[in-house]
């Protein structure tokens, strides 16, 4: 009988930084977003603060996000007109004259970063801003780029597997930027208590459809075999940051000379919406040929049309686990970046008491 | 703070029972269904008064990280209604019922600046508070006002946590608090959290007003059981229902309502929400109003009251009210 040790759908740490949505997505129409189970309302200020309150009035729960803005900060209730400020206090009842002294709604810890509207939906005194997870690419000078949200029907763990292990591409997007080398050739992986990266060298490939592109956009007419880099950055617990490019092979990119290449970051991060629902937040930067509008654009589209492929399969993945629920996971070796990210993961959820400690091995009666 | 105020019923064990000042003991639980403890959370607790099953609230002193130990401090004064006797006679290895922590005065984390503002007993309520705002290096005064130093628990424990960000006004040592110049220092973006008599809310609340400070920048929490005047017996009449009923000075109107068969609405039992109003049809003796429903306006007009915590008084003789029920 397996013992296993495989979560197949994994609880969302509390205590985390989760992006609710891109930055240009908060403004002042009132945005309705679940992020960690916990359903929001969300806006921005007159003066330009992002802004998360329940979304469930005080009274009797009705949405805010059906309401509206008023005021410099507030929101009104949809259903009887009550108000709250920015930080979840009532400011007016209706048919009186005072304030209910307990009336407030939660206002959930913000912070803009990245390009992203990060919020804290656990023990609001830890809500630290500089555990927001590193996505230093999205808008640090030298680097441009542009991505889009998916909406994916699985638990968000199903989308930290596929990315961390980059095999799959030989499988699933053949077309694009998959090849045979991807799984003949071998990674190396590494964690800390916050960090998994899983690193993948290809030396002398020809280079697939997507990649060839790439490099005649910076060398124009290029031809010729490539050097190959995957290098998958983590940081828990659900943002996954991956440095990818090819270099004109033997011109020194393993040992850190990319200048006969192109660099790009695929910035990757997961928001649990509830258990087999999360909001997929991607963005592909680049550090070169910023001038090009047109290659953003490009790129974007391109790299959709590649994530379309693993949406479909991890909606699959996710009715076929609910489908077989007395089936468990089996591992393999390139599972490994995946399986330290679960491990950090049910670290934080049993710090958190969601998650029973795991049980000490059973002594054989 | 996301603020769960479902109510679970649990078994809690006293494991310490000890007296703080005369009149202010310590009572240490252990709940039989820990949760973690928020600040600002209070535990109601069910007891038997004269024969009869009632309840109160408590709030939470401190706990332990995992809320297996809660600490709750009860004052036995002469208007208590009877819960304070209940609690005082507890003793370790007792058990009682009560929920688990109820939020209804959560501390917001993120305000340029706090001022936590106890009177006597009400520093039960904030000084968890402090403690957290501590934590997480907010900007926090804790203002702890009492009549005499003897009268006031923890007086030692926080000035060893709080150092210089505890301010103590005690009466008898001619340092009595100045509400107007408190709430006159307060700059915009300050929140103050207060617990205390009513008539410190009331002061707080009438100069936070007058000097023009954000209304919901002033928080507040109030089981309303103090009142301007010390309870006295007066009677309640509602003929429409032809039926009357004498409140005793440890039960309040809408019990007393309830005991002579009026079928009363109500909700939160603490004169906040305003669901308990009656009607003042006549008045033999001035009302004592104890609710934070009314604004000041309406409670001069005298025609409605909250049964659920406000009273009659007179000088003399036994007042009277004559009401009329929802």
């Amino acid at each position: 009988m397996k013992d296993s040790t495989v979560n197949k759908v994994l609880d969302y740490p509390r205590n985390a930084w989760y992006v609710a949505a891109w930055d240009h997505e908060v403004n002042r129409n009132i945005l309705s977003r679940t992020v960690a189970g916990r359903p929001l309302a969300i806006y921005r200020t007159e003066d330009g603060q992002p802004v998360a309150l329940a979304d469930a009035c005080w009274h009797r729960l009705a949405p805010l996000s059906m309401g509206k803005l008023v005021g410099r900060d507030g929101i009104q209730c949809p259903y009887h007109g009550i108000r709250y400020n920015s930080a979840g206090r009532c400011i007016s009842m209706p048919a009186q004259e005072t304030i209910n002294p307990s009336a407030t709604v939660p206002s959930f810890p913000v912070v803009e970063r990245f390009r992203f509207v990060w919020v804290w939906v656990g023990d609001p005194t830890l809500a630290e801003p500089s555990l927001v997870p590193d996505m230093s690419q999205m808008d640090a000078a030298g680097w441009t780029g542009d991505g889009l949200t998916i909406e994916v029907a699985c638990n968000y763990q199903l989308v930290l597997d596929n990315l961390m292990d980059l095999t799959h591409e030989e499988f699933l997007h053949g077309s694009s930027i998959g090849q045979e080398e991807l799984s003949e050739s071998d990674f190396v992986t590494s964690h800390t208590d916050t960090t998994v990266t899983v690193e993948r060298w290809m030396l002398d490939i020809a280079p697939p459809p997507f990649w060839l592109k790439n490099m005649r956009d910076r060398f124009p007419g290029f031809e010729g075999n490539v050097d190959r880099w995957q290098i998958i950055h983590f940081e828990a617990p659900s943002t996954i940051c991956i440095d990818v490019g090819v270099a004109k092979a033997g011109t020194g990119a393993p040992q850190g000379d990319r200048s006969q290449g192109v660099n790009g970051y695929v910035m990757n991060t997961i928001t649990p919406e509830r258990d087999r629902s999360c909001h997929y937040f991607w963005s592909f930067q680049r550090n070169y040929r910023l001038e090009s509008q047109l290659i953003t654009t490009q790129l974007r589209d391109g790299v959709s049309r590649v994530f379309k492929e693993d949406e479909d399969m991890l909606i699959a993945q996710q009715a076929a686990i609910d489908a077989n629920p007395d089936y468990e996971f089996y591992s393999l070796n390139i599972d490994s970046g995946g399986m330290w990210v679960r491990r950090l993961i049910e670290r934080r959820l049993e710090a958190e008491g969601l998650l029973p400690a795991a049980p000490v091995a059973a002594i054989a009666s | 703070m996301a603020a769960s105020n479902s109510e679970v019923w649990q078994r809690g064990r006293i494991v310490e029972s000890r007296a703080l000042t005369p009149r202010i003991r310590r009572i240490v639980i252990e709940p039989s269904l820990p949760v973690k403890v928020v600040p600002g959370a209070h535990v109601d607790v069910r007891i038997r008064v004269a024969g009869e099953d009632d309840r109160r609230s408590y709030s939470i002193v401190d706990a332990t990280a995992d809320g297996r130990r809660i600490a709750l401090s009860v004052l036995d004064s002469p208007r208590s209604r009877g819960g304070a006797a209940v609690m005082h006679g507890l003793r370790e290895g007792d058990e009682i019922e009560l929920t688990q922590p109820l939020v209804d005065f959560p501390l917001r984390i993120g305000a340029r600046r706090y001022v936590l503002l106890a009177g006597g007993i009400g520093i039960t309520a904030v000084s968890a508070m402090a403690v957290t705002l501590a934590a997480v290096r907010s900007d926090y005064t804790l203002v702890y006002v009492g009549r005499s130093r003897s009268e006031m628990a923890y007086v030692g424990e926080l000035q060893a946590l709080h150092g210089d960000r505890l301010v103590l006004h005690v009466g008898d040592e001619g340092t009595p608090l100045d509400v107007r110049a408190l709430v006159g220092a307060i700059e915009d973006d300050t929140e103050l959290y207060l617990c205390g008599p009513i008539r410190l809310m009331d002061a707080v609340r009438r100069a936070w007003v007058d000097a023009g400070l954000d209304a919901p920048n002033l928080r507040f929490e109030t089981f309303g059981n103090s009142g301007w005047f010390d309870p006295q017996e007066f009677v309640v009449r509602v003929p429409a229902l032809g039926l009357e009923a004498t409140v005793g000075p440890n039960t309040s109107m809408l019990e007393a309502l309830e005991a002579a068969g009026a079928d009363m609405m109500y909700d939160c039992r603490k004169g906040e929400c305003g669901l308990c109003e009656v009607l003042v049809l006549d008045l033999d003796g001035a009302i004592d109003h104890r609710d934070v429903f009314y604004s000041e306006r309406e409670k001069n007009a005298t025609g409605k009251m909250c049964c659920c915590v406000s009273r009659v008084v007179t000088q003399g003789a036994t007042p009277v009210v004559t009401i009329q029920t929802t």
